[in-house]
């Protein structure tokens, strides 16, 4: 036995901060890498009904994403941050959130202010204030205004159409401006017109299971979201008596809710901190949605919803902060002595 | 809410928020405690507790005996007598490393070889926490002297703030004492030499825990533990079983439980007020190897001269629980121990979750040292740091109630007003956050220097 410090052959030791121990389970590329995997049934489903128009815009889109990333990055002399996963949630999501037959040049310029714009323009990874996805299909919304909202039938529908491809309206559309309204059969399979990633409610609620089970996403942005669209769908329905309305599960189904819900609003940069602040951007995010669909002149207003939200989410934060455990720090309290004992 | 309760379980007392990191607890935790063979040489530092350090009392080859006061407490301060843990000879003074990366000037002491040449020291275990507590002798002492023998012998808090006892003990009319509430939740993953001592010596325990009740003038004593010990609370339950004032409750397993901020809370439903103490609701908190000690210290006279220490990881390669000498070196106990394994990387003064690195093993083991942990490198978490994805776990799993991500970035542009206004002060750096973070924040790091440097400014405020 030896009470020397120096062993020769002792192994180097390290010093370090407290705590050492850190949940493996949970680190930024794994949520990411969640994200991606949640992803992937929505993106199959979008592949199955729109072919080659998903594949288009998807490949499109997550190439002038990475391009767009590591010029910025390079421009901003920061380190490349391609490998955090987050610039492909962003090109996904996006391309997710378009219409199929999107000219090419659009669906580029829309990545392109994504990126550049919504998320590095702020800063980066966790400093933009609002969803980048949002931002570049917003963009795209007000210049493009007409192609944005030009849609098409998917390549599975058995409604005969001309081989170039005729337009077609959505299921909200359809409600809102010809009260014809869609079975609920159709929109779980997404088998209507609408933005790729939209459609298939039951692609979309697979992937959001997955994500929310690994925590990428908090769970209470998921149901306050549908919640607060169930109160603005259910008040609708006592409202107008039960008639010649779209209906509740429909208005969950339909349009970018599902998306929005478990994709969108789920964005932990852009949504409040605490679980408090979280339910609070849900119940609102729903709520204007259902605002913007039965008041507004738009049939969907996902997009504007979740950019209000995020709008919002500062001031949510200010008021949602926990009380601390024993009250707030008075000034000049002598500090407490004593900790595990 | 417990989705346990949904589902039939045992809904256990507990605090909001918190986390369940592995608990790796199975190293050692049927492991018996095992005695340390006196040490070539202890150096016992001066200072091992809240306060100001003890001054030397004794003179280079002076003869020493086991428990002899070596250290005696600045007058009129907080501070706390030191003794010699071993018997033998006092040598030059000199400057040790402490587990928490301060200095202190130590007395080092060579032991004596006993008659038969043997460091023989096995019965010590036994000669301090063992054998009979006869009631008659419960019952004989007097508050004020229990407080005398507490004061003498030393005694600090073991659990690790190592705050003086007989301070806590000391009440005053105003300020009564209700409630005896000895802490055996030991929530850190990894450590158990708190669980080895309530199974081994429940009526050392018992009995210091009543006395100090008796010598603070409470009027019941309640143990909480952690459920994942459900030997210890049994073994306590047995020991306590005729004394009407001592209830045994068993807790939620969940870090961290064993802090005073949590644990009161999850007991009476009452929250310490922020900036205050325990005593501020009628409660003193102890430690269970605390209450030990004084069992030891009234009845038997033995000074705080030894400490169970548990002495765990990967990085190490056979793990333990040990009764040490204070004074004894990182080095020796873990040579003891089988020594270093190849692959280790941090040795650690306590557990992974607010333990410190040590880097130079000459430190020696002090009165507040409850566990030595060596984490291997395949222990060691090596994700890479990312910007804040502002995701709120840090905030979801904060004991406190505080946003540790808005303390530690204000703190870390320098922002003391913004750090303040998200109650920088309260924090208890129980390290929740950091171990929840995704983008490995070094969130506690932040904060403390943020703590660090509001001490300064507020320094600098009042001299100025």
């Amino acid at each position: 036995m030896t009470s020397s410090p120096d062993t020769n052959d002792r192994p180097a030791l390290a010093a370090a901060t407290a705590p050492h121990l850190m949940d493996a389970g949970s680190t930024t590329r794994r949520m990411m890498g969640d994200v991606l995997l949640a992803l992937l049934p929505v993106v199959a489903a979008s592949v199955w009904l729109f072919r080659g128009d998903a594949v288009r815009v998807v490949l499109l889109c997550v190439a002038v994403a990475f391009a767009t990333e590591a010029v910025v990055c390079r421009m901003r002399n920061r380190l490349l941050t391609l490998n955090d996963g987050s610039v492909l949630i962003t090109a996904i999501l996006l391309a997710m959130s378009l219409p199929p037959q999107l000219p090419t040049f659009a669906v580029c310029l829309g990545t392109f202010v994504a990126v550049a714009l919504g998320k590095q323009a702020f800063g980066g990874l966790g400093h933009n204030l609002f969803n980048p996805a949002m931002v570049g299909r917003a963009f795209l919304m007000a210049c493009f205004p007409s192609a944005m909202t030009q849609w098409t039938l998917p390549a599975t529908s058995d409604v005969p159409q001309a081989v170039d491809a005729v337009s077609a309206a959505t299921p909200l559309a359809a409600a809102k401006f010809s009260y014809e309204f869609t079975d609920l059969g159709p929109l779980l399979t997404g088998n209507v017109a609408g933005s790729l990633g939209e459609t298939s409610a039951v692609a979309i609620v697979l992937g959001g299971l997955w994500l929310l089970l690994r925590r990428a996403g908090d769970w209470r942005l998921t149901v306050g979201m549908l919640a607060g669209a169930s109160i603005g769908a259910i008040a609708e329905l006592v409202l107008r008596g039960g008639e010649s309305s779209f209906g509740w599960l429909s208005h969950l189904t339909s349009g970018g809710m599902l998306l929005g819900a478990f994709f969108i609003a789920t964005d932990p940069v852009t949504t409040p901190l605490s679980k408090r602040g979280r339910w609070c951007f849900g119940v609102f995010v729903g709520a204007v949605v259902m605002v913007i669909r039965l008041f507004a002149g738009y049939p969907e207003g996902v997009m504007f919803a979740v950019l209000l939200g995020n709008a919002v989410t500062p001031l949510i934060n200010q008021w949602t902060m926990p009380t601390p455990v024993g009250g707030p720090v008075k000034p000049h309290a002598p500090e407490a002595e004593g900790r595990h004992e | 809410m417990n989705l346990r309760s949904l589902f039939g379980g045992q809904l256990l007392p507990d605090f909001a928020r918190g986390i369940h990191p592995p608990q790796n607890k199975s190293l050692t935790r049927e492991l018996p405690i095992e005695t340390l063979p006196l040490p070539e040489v202890v150096a016992i530092p001066l200072l091992q507790h809240a306060g100001a350090p003890a001054e030397c009392a004794v003179r280079p080859r002076q003869q020493v005996e086991l428990s002899e006061i070596i250290g005696r407490r600045v007058a009129g301060g907080l501070s706390a007598n030191i003794h010699a843990s071993v018997t033998g000879t006092v040598q030059a003074l000199t400057a040790v490393p402490l587990p928490n990366g301060r200095r202190s000037q130590a007395i080092p002491i060579k032991p004596a070889a006993s008659e038969d040449g043997s460091h023989a020291n096995v019965s010590i275990a036994e000669e301090l926490f063992g054998g009979d507590w006869p009631e008659d002798e419960i019952a004989a002492a007097q508050p004020i002297d229990i407080l005398n023998a507490v004061s003498e012998a030393g005694i600090v808090g073991m659990g690790g703030a190592a705050f003086p006892t007989d301070v806590k003990l000391r009440t005053t009319p105003e300020r009564p004492v209700e409630t005896l509430l000895v802490n055996g939740c030991e929530c850190e993953p990894f450590l158990t030499s708190d669980d080895r001592l309530m199974r081994e010596f429940p009526a050392a325990i018992v009995t210091g825990a009543r006395l100090a009740r008796k010598a603070c003038g409470a009027k019941r004593v309640i143990l909480a533990i952690e459920s994942n010990k459900p030997e210890a609370a049994d073994a306590l339950r047995a020991a306590a079983e005729n004394c009407p004032d001592f209830e045994v409750r068993v807790v939620n397993t969940k870090y961290p439980m064993g802090g005073e901020r949590q644990l009161i809370p999850a007991v009476f439903q009452r929250e310490v007020p922020t900036g205050g103490l325990p005593l501020d609701l009628g409660i003193a908190v102890f430690n269970v190897a605390t209450a030990a000690a004084v069992a030891g210290a009234v009845l038997r006279g033995h000074a705080m001269t030894h400490r169970v220490v548990t002495v765990t990881g990967g990085g190490v390669r056979s793990p333990k629980n040990l009764l040490v000498p204070i004074g004894t070196s990182f080095q020796t106990v873990i040579d003891f121990c089988g020594g270093l394994a190849a692959d280790a990387r941090r040795v650690l003064a306590g557990g992974p979750m607010m333990g410190f690195t040590v880097t130079d093993l000459s430190a020696p083991v002090t009165k507040g040292t409850g566990g030595i942990t060596v984490l291997s490198a395949a222990e060691i978490d090596e994700a890479e740091q990312t910007a804040c994805i502002r995701c709120g776990r840090c905030i979801d799993g904060c004991p406190l109630g505080l946003a540790p991500t808005r303390i530690a970035h204000a703190a870390k542009v320098g922002d003391l007003v913004l750090a303040q206004k998200n109650h920088l002060a309260a924090c208890c750096e129980c390290g929740c956050c950091a171990y929840e973070c995704p983008a490995r924040i070094p969130l506690v790091q932040y904060i403390r220097a943020g703590k660090v440097e509001l001490a300064r400014s507020q320094t600098e405020s009042r001299s100025g």
